[in-house]
């Protein structure tokens, strides 16, 4: 093929052309500053790529900042591939959470399947065995073709990927909303085990040392990914599909291997993944890491096309590929190990002691940059952060009830939001029991995968009702938190810590950064009062469609311990002639619910009031009430409210309720204030239950057939057979997906 | 009783299989790596499920010429039991030790879930310590599980009793709802469901564990008769 002549150093000045490539007027003054000349092509292509919001967090870094990232399990807070917690007897758990929403919104298949690949490695490359996948999907409302399109194009993406690479997809969330038309949210999570001594971190120590290229071959793909997943998406943008990466989860099984066999040598110093910008980012952050330096060859880069330039191989995003540092001399044994799977392990450089990342391609020096400008240096902006005005306009307005005149009619309806509805058409595409280890599937609050060779257990759950943060960003974001340690809690596990994935809007808005910051306020918050420290995520700004933001989405990965697999909890109610309670007030709050939504066709008025003090304790009780063994089944109360939290309970097995709600019934069955739960409980242990949990009220009881929801005055406000409601509940997204647009 | 679990580039069920046979079984398993070219040691081979080869090109269609192969047809030829589950199923009617072959799901998706199995042959050293017509419940996990074969095929295995499992309801579009088949002898068993993840109440039942169960009565009965 033919080679299209690079610009040169002048050019690139003069025409402006690292605008293209992402980069401002007064940051690529800085470039000329750093280097004390003005960049070359590739050069610019470096600073680029890792002076993007993507690789660089240079306008997040500021809200980053307040998270409690640090606890006494925390091993490894964020700055690496992924954050750690000790679990005890030696073994500690490593997760992590990564949006993949730009590819998705052109290539959904692909976007999805290499977003689940990407933290597949971010995990494997700490040195831990991935155990469980899990997700976090936006979308917009499944009426037209391109959004049902994307819905069922990012399932399958995600199922291809994990299901052939053999790690279960456990748990995840789906929410349809509008705001997400143009631009779907596709947010990945991987959780591994570890033993502590197998730790492993991505630095590039000892001069002399080679450094390794293992794995899949540098192909054109995915060149300027980082930069695309910075910038808004346009109508134009389908012509950045060539920035998306392509998949091959088989590789990636073998990669994995190779890697976890290759821990295990006293050869391995430092280890990281080809992800985002790829070798520059890799060979970069390894070496300032260690404050070492990295001199590579091009010309012994696998590759998969030819006349590949410098510029391109060193922006790829082709997936699958590791970059390693290993002991001078023991390279022979490194190539025998990958080459049993089949997979290249070629040296392309060496470490080197003067803090540079030089690059030789046909016999030249191509770019020679400091290691820190690139890894470190990339400017910090703080950003204006102004107020929206629908916010003041929101927080003005009283709480009011939607109107509603059936509530049966209402109860059926909320059952078949998308939201609401059951996932179950996604999850039967996911293999979430191989590896043999998954105690609770889909379907409950939160997955418990068990820990082979003890009797512990690891819940985990993704979460974020981004309406409430929309409405009020400091308060949402305290809810997302709390949810999810909701969900985790009522497993039966004592939360960790939490992973995030920040989606938000264009940051150079102040409206959108105000946004942020809220929400980062809020999460921190609730991190700190629920003992649960942020250990990693990412952030994902930029999700705007033609000038229009998503709501601020900032889904919450939270993993918890189960200390002994006999507290494992599950949401159905289990047997007819247990009592049902209900904790926790219910207040005329619709602001952002389900029923607003449904009713009025859009959200506004305040989020629901969250009162962490109170959250903190009712978990805590709660989870000591499931340790002593007195709690049957329990689930937490979120979209659609106490109707739809007891419905969800009588699916499972079958079984009805008959419970009696005090105050108004719009209030009492639908409203979606916080900190609420609802369990049942067996007769003998009522009492003991009781004095554990204060708030706790007893409402009814599981029985046959009917679920029956009364008011005070003895009105059946509900009262309608499981079969019918779960058939509604379990039918409405099979039966979006076929009805024609 | 010592069971080899093949390894093949892909393999993804094979810790499963080890698992079910060590901690549920309590009888011996070792990883073997597809290109290992003695399999005499082992009593019993197993071919677990996975995405061999990446399933490139067909599921099963690699694997068959892998290095291991011609020793699992020895072991077959020897009357050792020989079970495939999942992609050990499609690669073994890719290396023609069973007849038919596997096609794409009629909706064309991948599932995952639960389903009921009908026992119809309870008479195999892979189900004699089911009753006759037992239905069982075991996970299935697959795309490609839609078992076709022609008429003369179908007949063939009707008449000889060579059908061990059909499904209680069609989901995948499998001919007559076949789910697992023996071959002539009655020594080699490929299935699409997922008997190894059915061995503990914890992840689920344990109605599969009946099947690992018989292979190792057959085969101390067999060795305690020739002792």
């Amino acid at each position: 093929m033919s080679v299209m002549l690079e610009p040169n150093a002048a050019q690139i000045k003069e025409q402006k052309i690292y605008q293209q490539m992402g980069l401002s007027d007064a940051e690529f003054a800085m470039v000329e500053e750093i280097l004390g000349r003005t960049p070359n092509y590739t050069e610019t292509g470096l600073f680029s790529v890792m002076w993007s919001e993507h690789c660089s967090y240079k306008n997040s870094k500021p809200v980053l900042a307040k998270f409690p990232t640090k606890g006494e399990r925390v091993l490894q807070g964020p700055g690496e591939g992924a954050g750690i917690v000790d679990i005890g007897d030696g073994q500690a758990v490593v997760f992590k959470m990564e949006s993949h929403n730009h590819p998705s919104a052109i290539e959904p298949y692909q976007g999805a399947a290499t977003g689940v690949g990407g933290i597949i490695r971010d995990v494997f490359s700490m040195g831990a065995r991935p155990i469980a996948l899990l997700n976090s999907l936006r979308f917009g409302e499944l009426t037209t073709p391109r959004v049902k399109y994307l819905f069922e194009e990012v399932v399958a993406g995600i199922a291809g990927y994990g299901n052939c690479i053999g790690i279960p997809t456990v748990g995840g969330e789906v929410q349809f909303d509008e705001s997400y038309d143009g631009n779907p949210l596709v947010n990945a999570m991987c959780v591994g085990l570890i033993n502590h001594e197998d730790i492993q971190k991505g630095i590039a120590k000892g001069t002399g040392n080679p450094v390794m290229y293992v794995g899949a071959k540098t192909g054109r793909d995915g060149i300027h990914g980082a930069t695309f997943a910075s910038e808004e998406l346009t109508d134009g943008s389908d012509k950045n599909r060539p920035a998306v990466q392509v998949g091959d989860p088989f590789m990636e099984k073998l990669l994995l291997e190779a890697c976890l066999e290759l821990i295990k040598s006293d050869a391995l110093i430092g280890i990281q993944d080809m992800g985002a910008a790829g070798l520059t980012s890799s060979s970069a952050e390894m070496a300032s890491k260690a404050g070492s330096g990295i001199e590579m060859d091009l010309d012994h880069i696998p590759q998969r096309e030819t006349g590949m330039t410098a510029y391109e191989m060193m922006l790829s995003e082709s997936q699958e590929r590791m970059l390693i540092v290993v002991q001078a001399g023991r390279e022979p044994e490194i190539v025998e190990l990958f080459e049993k799977y089949g997979l290249d392990a070629v040296t392309v450089g060496t470490v080197t002691d003067d803090s540079t990342l030089r690059l030789k391609h046909k016999g030249e020096i191509v770019a020679e940059v400091p290691v820190d400008a690139l890894a470190e240096d990339a400017p910090v902006y703080h950003k204006p952060s102004a107020v929206p005005a629908y916010f003041t306009e929101f927080q003005q307005l009283d709480n009011v009830e939607p109107k509603v005149s059936d509530y049966n009619e209402t109860l059926t309806a909320l059952l078949k939001q998308p939201t609401i509805a059951s996932k179950e058409w996604v999850y039967d595409q996911y293999d979430h029991q191989v590896r043999t280890s998954t105690v609770v599937s889909p379907g409950s609050d939160a997955a418990v995968v068990r820990v082979r060779g003890t009797n512990k257990g690891l819940a985990m759950t993704t979460d974020c009702n981004s309406r409430y943060i929309y409405l009020d960003p400091e308060t949402g974001g305290k809810i997302a938190v709390a949810e999810a340690a909701r969900n985790v809690v009522v497993s039966g596990a004592k939360p960790l810590a939490i992973t995030d994935c920040l989606n938000f809007g264009n940051p150079e808005k102040p409206e959108i950064f105000w946004q942020l910051e809220k929400a980062a306020d809020g999460m921190s918050e609730a991190c700190t009062i629920l003992d649960s420290p942020v250990i990693g995520g990412n952030v994902s700004l930029y999700n705007e469609t033609n000038g229009t933001a998503i709501y601020p989405t900032p889904t919450i990965g939270m993993v918890g311990l189960v200390e002994d697999l006999s507290h494992v909890t599950t949401q159905d109610a289990k047997k007819q002639g247990d009592l049902v309670y209900l904790i926790g007030e219910s207040f005329t709050e619709f602001g952002g619910s389900e029923l607003q939504k449904m009713v009025e066709g859009r959200i506004f008025g305040k989020a629901p009031a969250i009162d962490l003090t109170v959250e903190a304790k009712r978990q805590q009780e709660i989870l000591s009430a499931i340790q002593q063994g007195l709690i049957a089944s329990a689930h937490d109360v979120a979209e659609g409210g106490v109707a739809v939290a007891l419905a969800e309970k009588t699916f499972g097995k079958g079984l009805g309720m008959d419970v009696t709600l005090s105050g108004s019934a719009t209030t009492a069955l639908f409203s979606e204030s916080q900190s609420r739960f609802v369990m049942t409980v067996s007769p003998e242990k009522a009492a003991q239950f009781e004095e554990i949990v204060s708030d706790a009220k007893k409402i009814g009881q599981v029985t046959g057939d009917n679920l029956v929801i009364n008011g005070e005055d003895g009105t059946a406000w509900v009262n309608d057979s499981v079969a019918t409601l779960r058939s509604a509940w379990k039918g409405a997204i099979p039966c979006l997906l076929k009805s024609e647009a | 009783m010592k069971f080899a679990v093949i390894v093949f580039p892909g393999s993804n069920c094979d810790l499963d299989m080890y698992h079910a046979v060590k901690d549920e079984l309590g009888e011996e398993a070792e990883y073997v790596w597809h290109d290992s070219k003695d399999l005499s040691s082992y009593d019993g081979i197993l071919l677990p499920g996975g995405f061999s080869y990446g399933d490139y090109l067909r599921c099963g269609a690699i694997a068959q010429f892998s290095g291991v192969m011609d020793e699992v047809r020895k072991a077959a030829e020897a009357g050792k039991p020989v079970l495939g589950i999942c992609n050990g199923f499609q690669i073994l009617t890719e290396a023609g030790l069973l007849p038919g072959v596997l096609l794409r799901n009629k909706n064309l998706k991948f599932m995952c879930r639960t389903v009921g199995l009908k026992v119809e042959n309870n008479n195999t050293l892979f189900t004699n310590e089911y009753e006759q017509g037992q239905e069982i419940q075991i996970p299935i996990a697959h795309g490609e599980g839609n078992y076709y074969c022609d008429d003369a095929t179908y007949t063939h295995l009707k008449e000889n009793n060579q059908i061990v499992f059909t499904y209680a309801d069609d989901f995948n579009g499998s001919r007559n709802n076949i789910a697992g088949i023996i071959n002539d002898r009655g020594n080699v068993l490929g299935m699409m469901p997922h008997p190894e993840r059915a061995v503990s109440d914890l992840i689920g039942g344990k109605d599969g564990l009946a099947l690992f169960r018989s292979i190792v009565k057959q085969w101390r009965e067999a060795h305690v008769s020739h002792a």
